[in-house]
């Protein structure tokens, strides 16, 4: 299925939290959904007869600096079709619902959208960080982001 | 034998404790630094925990201050075993952006030195895994003929390890005139000693008991786990991204996928991963074997489609690689400027090491070791 | 007592018996020294490369390095460990290995305590490897090397019952405990060797199935009590420590070291003199006299020595269920039913 019909049978079944199409040049065609019902979308996604998204190749977060934005590749095996999903969030408390009970590699990958970002998945069985030290502050792939001065007594930079 | 317990077993009067012990950072096999958390009912392990983050090096947020040619020699160090296939996808991605068609002589070296680099992986794959087993001579034979390719690397690009030789639009430099006799020899020399190997270690009564049936990774589980390589193909999962969305040359290209059949024990055990590496040196010797019964003996400039100031136009791509470990994705997010907006790397072993808490529930300790090494992680590319 | 060459030439008296120890404890410390060049050359050959090459002339000064590096060594006791058990734990281990000594006959002049229990005693003395491993284990107050030391019992224990029913097996052939005695018996060249039926009529080709099976367990066992692979579970994974000689350094660790050599040699010894003829000639009288016996006893249990150690470096090694199942499943039955045929071949003869 090519991301038009998708789009169009995902429209059919969640009216307006689909929110656009892109298809442009130099960009793999996207599909901007709702925040909010993220995890039923994907639910049908994976279940969905025709569909059939069974595997999540890829989680990632994007801090656009007007607001935050969490990238789904999705890809099925059996029928061979991709897609992605994005979904945008607000830049002062990013959060959104997990994915993880339905495709448990988001496990890992939310918990390094968290640690870089800070963006807060609700559900998440372990929301921790996974990269930097637990006890670490600050989300270092913000734009803003500044290092802290010292870490438990170290001088951070050298 | 082998069989995989039932944990919470109703102890009753019995007062047991679980121990909770640390596999800590400075691992005595090869894997790198990795922190497990195990722990223990006895000697059957109920949960495991795996601590990463050591070999963090910020490489994402550094990509944002380079320009994109500088990117590469960051990329190499992610997967440090097999760099030509990590450079791949990046440079595949940014030559679609850019709209640059290379031409097939430097599609032809990029993949025989890939898929070189293949094999020299899973050299170093199996010879690991038979070191955790206890198996000290397979290793030292397998390395010996991985020593002929690093040789070859270093001639081809400097390097033995790390080669940043792949650029957007070419190579770094045109390869040796000793290429193809090379390759040849490499490939006459690999074929003998998997043979050998194949009777010294994986025919062995003593490594099949300790791999058959021990951490199973069932299909459906795998897939939702999203693993990918040889640990997916060994659970029987027909996905090879050369096979079904071919990149560079690998739609000319007559070559098997392997998949584990489960012969000595259950499908998606340990021996089925191995068993899939093992046949994959094979195919990938086939495969330089054709591209080298093609290649055309004058060289060419191979800058000459290397853009002077790589600025791709504002958009996005995920451009994706079979690793010999798996999917190697890069997710580049362009702003139009010379350096990256964003560089998210979907590192195979990252999501391969999220399956380990999954099967080795119920199985002894030292499966444990059996099942880390079979999932072939390294931790340069897990930790970025 | 009166065969003994050490006894004519000294008679009975302090020097005697001083010379009893000092003759196989020579022996052994040479015999160390070249077994450990040989597992370093041997390991190295097996593995395509050349091993130690700069100490000496292509690396035969090696094991002296080696040696004089851990004599030299900080002799480090963990704080909380139990003092006398943990000094005293390589010493008992390598008593075990030396006590068996007493009682092996290198030649047919030269036994230094000739008993009419030889076989027994030193089954019974190879014991006390087992209470070194446990001493080691407990005293250095460290949970892995315990429970690599757990293991290690285990293993040992369990795979001396395969190992005694191989070896009464032999005394059931022989008739007699008395080593000498079971040497005599197997005089006259390789085919009257125990491993090929021992001595008797053509109809011992009946038997040569079982001794040769006898042969292969007692040969396994043996493996298994010195801790080598595919039985290396003590030492080797163990909670990905190095079991039960974790905290040991310097001298003591040269000490279990040293055991081990010699524990190799000693199983090997026992295997050469019920097996393979001990110190008699495989040519019959030819090449018989005192001198040659010792070569030839010396040359049959080196030979077993230098296939354990191709073994270690060929083999994976086995997991600790896996290693009891074969022992207690596999082995113990067929060396049973071994047995039970030579018993009636004995009787038959």
């Amino acid at each position: 299925m090519t991301a038009t019909e998708i789009y169009d049978k995902l429209k059919n079944e969640f009216a307006n939290d689909i929110i656009s199409l892109t298809e442009e040049a130099n960009v793999d065609p996207f599909i901007l959904v709702n925040s909010s019902r993220i995890t039923e979308i994907c639910l049908y996604l994976r279940d969905e007869a025709d569909m059939n998204f069974d595997y999540l190749v890829n989680l990632s977060g994007v801090d656009y600096k007007t607001n935050f934005t969490v990238v789904y590749h999705l890809y099925s095996l059996k029928l061979k079709h991709r897609i992605v999903l994005k979904v945008e969030l607000s830049p002062e408390k990013p959060s959104v619902t997990t994915v993880e009970k339905v495709w448990k590699t988001a496990n890992w990958h939310e918990r390094e959208a968290y640690d870089m970002f800070g963006i807060v998945f609700e559900g998440h069985p372990f929301m921790v960080r996974i990269l930097c030290p637990y006890d670490w502050e600050g989300f270092p792939l913000r734009k803003d982001y500044k290092e802290p001065e010292f870490y438990r007594g170290i001088k951070v930079a050298y | 034998m082998t069989e995989k317990r039932i944990i919470d077993v109703d102890y009753g009067k019995v007062e047991t404790e679980r121990m909770r012990i640390n596999m800590g950072p400075q691992h005595p096999s090869t894997h790198g630094v990795l922190r497990l958390e195990v722990e223990l009912d006895g000697e059957i392990v109920t949960e495991v925990v795996p601590h990463i983050g050591y070999l963090h090096r910020c490489f994402e947020k550094s990509c944002e201050k380079m320009s994109y040619p500088q990117v590469i020699p960051y990329i190499d160090r992610m997967d440090y075993i097999s760099s030509m296939n990590n450079e791949l996808p990046f440079v595949m991605g940014m030559e679609k952006l850019l709209g640059i068609n290379i031409p097939e002589r430097i599609d032809m070296i990029r993949v025989a030195l890939c898929e070189l680099n293949r094999i020299a992986n899973h050299q170093i794959a199996v010879a690991t895994f038979g070191l955790d087993c206890g198996a000290f001579t397979p290793f030292l034979y397998l390395f010996r003929d991985r020593e002929m390719i690093l040789n070859l690397f270093e001639a081809v690009s400097g390097g033995r390890l790390l080669y940043n030789y792949f650029w957007i639009g070419g190579l770094m430099n045109d390869v040796p005139p000793s290429f193809k006799e090379n390759c040849l020899d490499i490939i006459k020399t690999v074929r003998v000693t998997n043979e050998e190997v194949m009777r010294l270690l994986i025919g062995n009564k003593i490594f099949e008991e300790r791999t058959a049936n021990v951490g199973i990774l069932p299909a459906d589980v795998a897939v939702n786990f999203g693993v990918s390589g040889p640990v997916l193909r060994g659970s029987g999962v027909d996905y090879d991204i050369r096979r079904s969305e071919p990149y560079s040359m690998y739609d000319k290209l007559d070559f098997d996928v392997i998949i584990g059949k489960g012969e000595i024990g259950t499908l998606g055990d340990c021996f089925d991963r191995n068993i899939v590496r093992m046949r994959e040196m094979e195919e990938s010797c086939k495969i330089i074997e054709q591209i080298i019964s093609v290649f055309p003996d004058e060289s060419s400039d191979v800058r000459a489609l290397v853009p002077r100031r790589v600025k791709p136009p504002k958009g996005e791509i995920y451009s994706k690689a079979e690793n010999p470990k798996g999917e190697l994705g890069f997710y580049i997010v362009s702003d139009g400027s010379v350096n990256p907006y964003r560089m998210r790397s979907r590192a195979t072993s990252f999501v391969n090491l999220s399956v380990l808490p999954e099967i080795s529930k119920g199985y002894m300790i030292a499966d444990l070791i059996m099942i880390l090494g079979s999932l072939d992680i390294v931790l340069g590319e897990i930790d970025r | 007592m009166e065969q003994n060459f050490v006894y004519k030439l000294f008679g009975d008296g302090i020097i005697m018996y001083s010379l009893f120890v000092i003759i196989p404890l020579t022996f052994l410390l040479i015999y160390a020294l070249i077994a450990i060049l040989g597992e370093l050359k041997i390991a190295s050959w097996v593995q395509d490369r050349l091993g130690p090459m700069r100490t000496g002339w292509k690396g035969v000064l090696q094991p002296l390095a080696e040696v004089l590096k851990l004599m030299q060594k900080e002799d480090i006791v963990p704080d909380a460990a139990n003092k006398p058990l943990f000094n005293l734990a390589p010493y008992v281990m390598f008593t075990g290995a030396f006590a068996a000594f007493a009682a092996i006959p290198f030649t047919m002049n030269f036994v230094p305590a000739h008993l009419n229990i030889g076989l027994f005693y030193i089954f019974a003395v190879g014991a006390f490897a087992v209470i070194g491993i446990v001493m080691g284990g407990w005293a250095s107050n460290n949970k892995y090397s315990l429970l690599g030391a757990m293991r290690g019992v285990s293993q040992m224990v369990s795979y001396e019952i395969p190992i005694a029913l191989a070896i009464l097996s032999i005394a059931a052939l022989a008739g007699s405990l008395d080593l000498q005695e079971i040497i005599n018996q197997q005089s006259g060249g390789f085919w009257n060797w125990n491993i090929l039926g021992g001595n008797g009529s053509l109809w011992k080709v009946l038997v040569i199935p079982f001794t040769l099976a006898l042969f292969i367990i007692h040969f396994v066992g043996g493996l298994a009590e010195t801790n080598r692979i595919p039985f290396d579970i003590p030492e080797g994974e163990s909670e990905i420590v190095a079991g039960y000689h974790t905290e040991y350094s310097g001298m003591k660790f040269a000490m279990f070291f040293f055991a081990e050599y010699a524990n190799m040699f000693t199983v090997s010894a026992l295997i050469t003199i019920c097996f393979l003829g001990g110190w008699q000639s495989p040519f019959g009288d030819f090449l018989n006299q005192p001198l040659m016996q010792a070569v030839w006893f010396i040359g049959k249990s080196c030979f077993l020595v230098f296939v354990q150690i191709w073994l270690r470096w060929t083999l994976p090694r086995l997991r600790v269920d896996q290693l009891m199942y074969v022992s207690w499943k596999v082995m113990t039955p067929i060396a049973f039913f071994c047995f039970i045929a030579i018993s009636v071949w004995s009787m038959l003869r």
